[in-house]
């Protein structure tokens, strides 16, 4: 029997689990080697969600509550692509965020910065057949966290991914160009140098749009398949 | 022309509410064939505490051993309203619960079957790239040649097996490192 089978990552395109500067992964990094499996129908295949229903508004965190955010205003767009630069068609982005100030729709967030009633911070979009996708949103603000001594997160929007297979499943976090707090943050930097500059989205002004909202680019790269079929 | 890969980085403590509530961890709505079974994952840390902030996923063909798939074009049933996927976040205990049927076997690449097994990934806080791991069933007859488990050293094919409470719950503990540190699968 004949299947596809995905490319493996090469050295230095992810993080090492174990990051020590990055201190929750020291309790939570397995030591042992993961064991390379063989791709059978249960790794090449995966969720696609494609009845999975998507309600207006779902790409625009603006319109999600009764006003509009406080902030300032963007447009995130990008493809979905594999490595071969095929568009990932009808792939499912989900992102989330903090608020302009920098908090977290979320019980667990307890930095004193204010709560936007207009803003809830989770998105969905379905990829065109060309893997675009678009978001409106509001920049997320920088925020403090308990890793070290002043130790504050450069502002990024997360992003999730399922690819056509469980193999190309992807969680990961968008970063704004130029910002200064990349230089000190360890799980942006917990990617070897040389790829974390892929977690850059780009300032683009032909995305930008007069008068409403700066636009930025955010190509995703998922895993491709294997040229040969295995046998 | 190559294109390098988007690398990975930890889901971070506060997805909550916004991507989990979106999927539900009950598979198999009235009416999908096969096997009803209760599922309990209980995530670990290399200390052996609870974490009450992962989030589970599980992906899983149907009780003919169906993905429901386009790459999986045997012809085998589908089941309406089955995809065999699930999200759930951990509670304070650090245990998931999926509701679900249990899968029959998919073939082996280099020939013959695999034993039922679902196929589950972990996300949380300080885990910076997905892992991957499998539950297999307790007692089932096709754990003894399972091409999968033949991979891993005897020793540690324990930690990839559910248990059955006394409740009929499959239960597995999934350590994310430490002396009962799971298998995971470099997929
Ligand atoms: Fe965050």
């Amino acid at each position: 029997m004949k299947e596809e089978t995905y490319r493996r990552p090469t050295a230095g395109d992810h993080p090492p689990n174990l990051s020590p500067d990055y201190k929750s992964t020291t309790g939570r990094a397995p030591a042992k080697p993961a064991i390379a499996l063989p791709h059978s129908l249960s790794e090449i295949t995966g969720p696609l969600l494609a009845d999975e229903r998507l309600d207006a508004h779902e790409n625009d965190l603006t319109k999600q509550r009764m006003a509009e955010p406080l902030g300032e205003r963007i447009i995130v767009q990008g493809r979905v692509l594999d490595q071969d630069g095929k568009p990932v068609p009808g792939a499912l982005v989900e992102i989330w965020q903090c608020n302009a100030a920098g908090r977290y729709h979320h019980p667990g967030d307890q930095h004193d910065a204010p709560l936007d009633p207009n803003f809830y911070g989770g998105g969905r979009v379905r990829a065109d057949a060309e893997g675009q996708y678009k978001f409106i949103t509001i920049k997320p603000g920088a925020y403090p966290w308990k890793n070290h001594h002043n130790a504050w997160r450069p502002a990024h929007i997360h992003f999730s991914l399922f690819g056509p297979a469980f193999a190309t499943r992807l969680i990961t976090q968008m970063y704004f160009p130029n910002d200064p707090l990349l230089a000190y943050d360890p799980i942006y930097k917990s990617v070897p140098a040389g790829a974390r500059e892929r977690l850059q989205a780009s300032f683009e002004m032909d995305l930008t749009q007069p008068e409403w909202a700066l636009g930025y680019r955010f190509d995703i790269v998922l895993r491709g398949r294997n040229a040969t079929p295995m046998e | 022309m190559s294109h390098a890969l988007t690398p990975s980085q930890t889901i971070g403590p506060f997805f909550w509410g916004t991507i989990v509530n979106a999927y539900h961890a009950d598979l198999a709505p009235p009416g999908v064939a096969g096997e009803r079974i209760d599922v309990v994952l209980q995530l670990h840390d290399v200390q052996g505490a609870v974490v009450p902030d992962g989030v589970f996923e599980v992906w899983q063909a149907n009780s003919h051993g169906r993905y429901n798939h386009p790459d999986d074009r045997r012809n085998l049933p589908l089941d309406a309203g089955f995809e065999g996927y699930g999200r759930a976040s951990t509670f304070t205990d650090g245990t998931s619960r999926f509701t679900t049927v249990k899968p029959g076997r998919v073939p082996w690449p280099a020939g013959g079957l695999q034993a039922p097994h679902i196929n589950v990934s972990i996300f949380a806080r300080g885990v910076l790239n997905r892992l991957a791991t499998r539950l297999y069933f307790d007692g089932d007859p096709a754990l003894s040649d399972d091409p999968v488990l033949k991979l891993v050293e005897p020793a540690r094919r324990d930690t990839l097996i559910a248990k059955r409470d006394d409740k009929g719950t499959w239960r597995l503990p999934i350590h994310l490192g430490g002396p009962k540190e799971t298998v995971f699968f470099d997929v």
